[in-house]
């Protein structure tokens, strides 16, 4: 029976922060830092106004794309990034895989476990460009210094997110295999490996993508490939083609990002 | 066959799951383990095998001490042990067949079962196996493609390929409806009898223990507080394992028809 109202109990969900005032402070806090911040931003309107024009003439100078005149060029930064890509891909995805599972809490006894994070740990903390910068200075310029770059930014990548997965699997699957005796090599076989193979060939889809976005961005710094070319073509001021570049670039992410969608559909 | 002596085990958190447990189980016989949840039969049967470490007493299988074995004896020692899961355990991902011959993995070397090379003889025995829980036209369907039983079935089979002495069979109907229950357990206890296997089933259903079990331990807190036959569980005895609750309803009559059809669906 629905009683009369008098007996009524009123309900609200509870605040995610409980202290009013501590709530209403940082509300506060918030909107004055960000009145603030944008306050200081020092934008000329005049300035902008006057450059309107010459980007204007900057944008049109990229049309038509001329993919003719430096075609070997094009070819050429095209096939030294395809191929940092693809070695890279590989090479940091093989040096993953041990570093992976050493890298997982389930698997690993102390002393790995913070070994292998510790590396991850290191590899991640630079951005492809800082590691291509270095490896340029080492070993010259070249696509060699680019594949260094993009394959130690691939295991940060890989072997961190492969520890990840491996801990989140079902410990009941693994469970049952060690039951029957398995060895531990016999037993990453039967009952890790299946249980986080879809994940990991998606995520390798994933990271050729990304490494040849990246083998664009290490050869402005003399890491070599398509990157090199597109330097080469704005210093020249031959914005067409650098649209060129631009477009190829622009048509194989889309590409490679169509068919790893495929690809992950597939191993499902 | 197996005996267990003071078995104790002491979860990192404090838990006592088992305050040593004394337990003897003659060749070929299949005693039910029951208790409500948290007393301690996962953990007691996963001290067997050691997927859990006892902290203390031992565990005997004939004259094998398997609290004492390190980690190349405790492979060995294992393939003699087959296990039944709660909720199947399979790898979901591979198929039925190698679900099943992953039993096998005690006895080959890593190449041969990378490679999925099995010898001919144990390809033979699961094809057999496989047969017997009349799954035969399954076997290229990934495991989890397959209904909750034809899962469970599996389970057994991969158990069995391992050519045990001993089943540890930990809640085999959980997940399943009452019908495939029956089945599923009439088709471990068929064949327990079959092969002279010996058994410990963990099972939270008071009836299906009763119906199916030569032999009824109730587990509580971690110690045994009752060992014997199934007609000995009276309203007393469960409100003694369980605690206060009408037992008349749940305690099988001598006179109850064996129910559903004996065919697996």
């Amino acid at each position: 029976m629905i009683t009369s109202p008098a007996s009524s109990r009123r309900w609200k969900p509870s605040p995610f922060i409980r202290d009013a005032r501590l709530r209403w402070a940082l509300w506060i806090g918030a909107v004055v830092y960000l009145v603030l911040a944008f306050g200081s931003m020092d934008i000329n309107w005049g300035r902008v106004i006057e450059g309107l024009p010459r980007g204007r003439t900057f944008v049109l100078s990229f049309f038509p794309p001329d993919f003719i005149s430096r075609f070997d060029a094009i070819v050429e930064g095209m096939v030294e990034s395809v191929w940092m890509t693809i070695t890279s891909a590989v090479v940091g995805v093989l040096i993953s895989i041990p570093i992976g599972i050493g890298a997982a809490r389930n698997l690993a006894p102390a002393p790995v476990y913070y070994l292998c994070r510790a590396i991850l740990a290191i590899s991640r903390t630079f951005p492809e460009i800082i590691l291509a910068i270095f490896f340029v200075k080492l070993f010259g310029f070249g696509p060699f210094a680019g594949f260094l770059a993009l394959s130690i930014g691939t295991i940060g990548f890989y072997a961190k997110l492969l520890a990840e997965d491996i801990e989140d699997m079902d410990a009941t699957q693994a469970e049952a295999v060690r039951a029957t005796g398995a060895s531990w090599l016999q037993w990453l076989n039967y009952a890790v490996q299946p249980q986080v193979m879809p994940r990991m060939i998606g995520l390798a889809t994933y990271r050729v993508d990304i490494n040849f976005r990246e083998s664009a961005v290490v050869g402005i710094v003399g890491g070599g490939g398509i990157g090199a070319t597109l330097l080469t073509a704005f210093d020249r001021y031959e914005f067409d083609s650098a649209a060129a570049i631009l477009l190829i670039i622009i048509a194989i992410v889309m590409g490679v990002e169509y068919s790893s969608g495929l690809i992950r559909k597939w191993v499902q | 066959m197996l005996r267990l002596e003071n078995l104790v085990k002491q979860y990192p958190t404090g838990d006592r799951a088992l305050q040593g447990v004394t337990l003897e189980v003659p060749k070929g016989q299949v005693m039910a383990l029951i208790g409500p949840s948290g007393a301690g039969k996962s953990t007691l049967i996963r001290c067997v095998n050691r997927l859990v470490e006892p902290t203390g007493g031992t565990v005997f299988l004939h004259d094998l001490e398997l609290t004492a074995l390190g980690a190349g004896a405790l492979r060995k020692a294992r393939r003699r042990m087959g296990m039944i899961f709660q909720e199947y355990a399979l790898v979901e991902r591979l198929s039925v067949m190698e679900n099943v011959l992953s039993g096998r993995l005690g006895y080959v070397g890593f190449w041969r079962s990378y490679l999925r090379h099995f010898p001919q003889s144990d390809i033979d025995t699961a094809f057999h196996l496989l047969d017997r829980v009349e799954l035969s036209d399954m076997v290229d369907k990934r495991a989890d493609e397959l209904s909750g039983g034809q899962r469970q079935r599996v389970g057994i089979a991969r158990a069995l390929i391992q050519d045990p002495e001993l089943l540890l069979v930990d809640e085999p109907t959980a997940s399943l409806d009452p019908k495939t229950s029956r089945q599923i357990m009439r088709l471990i206890c068929e064949l327990c009898a079959e092969r002279g296997l010996t058994a410990i089933i963990n099972i939270h259903d008071v009836l299906l223990a009763q119906l199916f079990a030569q032999r009824i331990v109730g587990l509580q807190h971690g110690a045994i507080v009752y060992d014997g036959p199934p007609d000995g569980l009276t309203p007393d005895v469960l409100t003694h394992i369980y605690g206060e609750e009408d037992w008349e309803a749940t305690i099988a009559k001598d006179d109850e028809p064996e129910a559903s059809s004996s065919s697996l669906a």
